[in-house]
This record gives structure tokens, sequence and C-alpha cells, in this order.
């Protein structure tokens, strides 16, 4: 869970592919004016891409918010979307689970290029993924 | 074509250059008409650029090895060129290898690959 320490940096509405690239270089940015290395930068910008595609694609869209707690310095991304929610998160979370566009590694993909991964699904109630990663 | 990507015909080779602003169904649009572009140009090597790519996820990946299974069965080699060292040690993790794909350093060492198995 994001904590209350988290500072809000910025918002991003997911409306449609073209914001799965405005969401990528918002938080590249981030990670950019906080001097993450290369690698760190790739592995999370890579994950938020999977994460926000899944919320366009499959979720109807919904926003992308960035947070940064200091001391330890970390950056945090919640993606939320209004779509009809994972009914089975651990099969969406295997390799090889795919329902429209995606390769199927999407999800779980992502889930191994960060620190903490949270996803919370309810039928008909939506999707939210919160990321963090230490830089 | 959108201006996501450029494609230049330089002796039998399609020379593609993809921006980082590129979006999901731009690069569709490139796959399908990079497919078309090697039977019209009767090219028999397709380089692709991804330098300017910052990140490529298991989407943009799933696409380029796609594109060089599509390549190989119309006859052309398929090189993937400019990767950097952060996408390469990321994708491995996504357990994408990309391994359908030739790929090089850059765009001479391409050059110079296809050159050496005469098909460019």
């Amino acid at each position: 869970m994001i904590g209350a320490d988290a500072c809000p940096v910025l918002t991003v509405p997911l409306r449609d592919e073209r914001d799965i690239a405005a969401a990528r270089s918002a938080v590249s940015r981030e990670l950019d004016k906080r001097g993450a290395r290369a690698l760190r930068k790739v592995r999370f910008v890579t994950a938020v891409s999977e994460i926000v595609r899944n919320a366009v694609d499959h979720g109807g869209g919904g926003e992308m918010s960035v947070f940064v707690k200091e001391r330890p310095l970390e950056i945090w991304v919640r993606c939320t979307d209004t779509g009809p929610g994972i009914a089975d998160i651990d099969e969406a979370l295997q390799d090889g689970f795919s329902t429209a566009r995606s390769m199927g590694k999407g999800l779980g993909g992502a889930k191994r290029l960060v620190d903490s991964f949270e996803i919370t699904s309810r039928v008909g109630g939506g999707t939210t993924v919160e990321i963090s990663a230490a830089l | 074509m959108t201006d996501a990507a450029s494609i230049y015909h330089v002796e039998n080779v399609l020379l593609v250059a993809i921006r980082d602003n590129i979006t999901d169904t731009d690069i569709i649009t490139l796959q399908e008409e990079l497919s078309h572009r090697i039977v019209s140009d009767g090219a028999r090597g397709v380089v692709i650029d991804i330098s300017a790519l910052e990140i490529v996820d298991t989407f943009v990946g799933r696409i380029l090895a796609q594109l060089s299974s599509i390549a190989r069965l119309l006859a052309a080699e398929t090189y993937i060129v400019g990767m950097r060292p952060a996408v390469a040690m990321t994708l491995v993790e996504l357990g994408m290898d990309l391994s359908g794909s030739r790929t090089a350093l850059s765009l001479s060492h391409a050059l110079r690959s296809l050159r050496a198995s005469r098909l460019a």
C-alpha cells in the first residue's frame, strides 16, 4: 500500500494508447529528476508500461498516479481502471495468461521487475495495481 | 505511414528507425507496411534500429519477434540493432529473448553481416 508518507507527484489519465506513452514518459522524467540509474529506470518504466497497457486494453482506461517517498527514496505508481476486473488474479499473473493482445507475460513480467507489486481487483469493480522501486 | 517510424530502401535492405513515441497502433501499421515492402521492394534484409526506444515491453517485443518471423517467411533476414544494454537485461527478465531475430550492435555491423551472407 502507498503509505501516507508518500508524496503525490502527478497523475496521468489513461484513455487510449497515446496515454500509455505519456504515462511512461512521465515516470521516466521523475526517475531522471531523482538520478535513477539506467537499469533501474528501464526496469521500472517497462513495468509501468505493462500495467498501464493492461488498464487501457482490458480495463477500459483509468488513471495512473505517481508518488515519491523520501528516506529511503522510493517511487510508487498506482494504476486504477474501471474495467470488468480480474476473476482469477493468480492466473492473470502467470506467464502465458493472455486474453487479448498481450503475449501473456505482461503482468507477471511487471511483477518481476519491481520491488513491490500489489494487485486488487473485484469482478465488475475494476482493478488497481501498485508498484514501487527503491531509488 | 505515420511519422513514428521511417522506412528506407537501400541495396535490397529495408532500414527502419523506430522513434521513441511509437504507439501500439503505429507499430502494428509498421509491421504490415514492412511485410508488404519486403515483397514489393524485393528486400533480402530488414534492419530495425531501436536505439531511440527507451524501453521495449512485452507488446513491442512480441511485434518485433513476429516481424522477424514474417520476414523470414518472405525470404528476408531481420536484424535488430541499437538495443540498449538495460533494455536487453530487462527483456531477458521478462522471458523474451527475441530468439527469432538476429541482433547487431549497430547498423554497420548488421550490413556487414548481411553482405557476408550475400543478402545485400
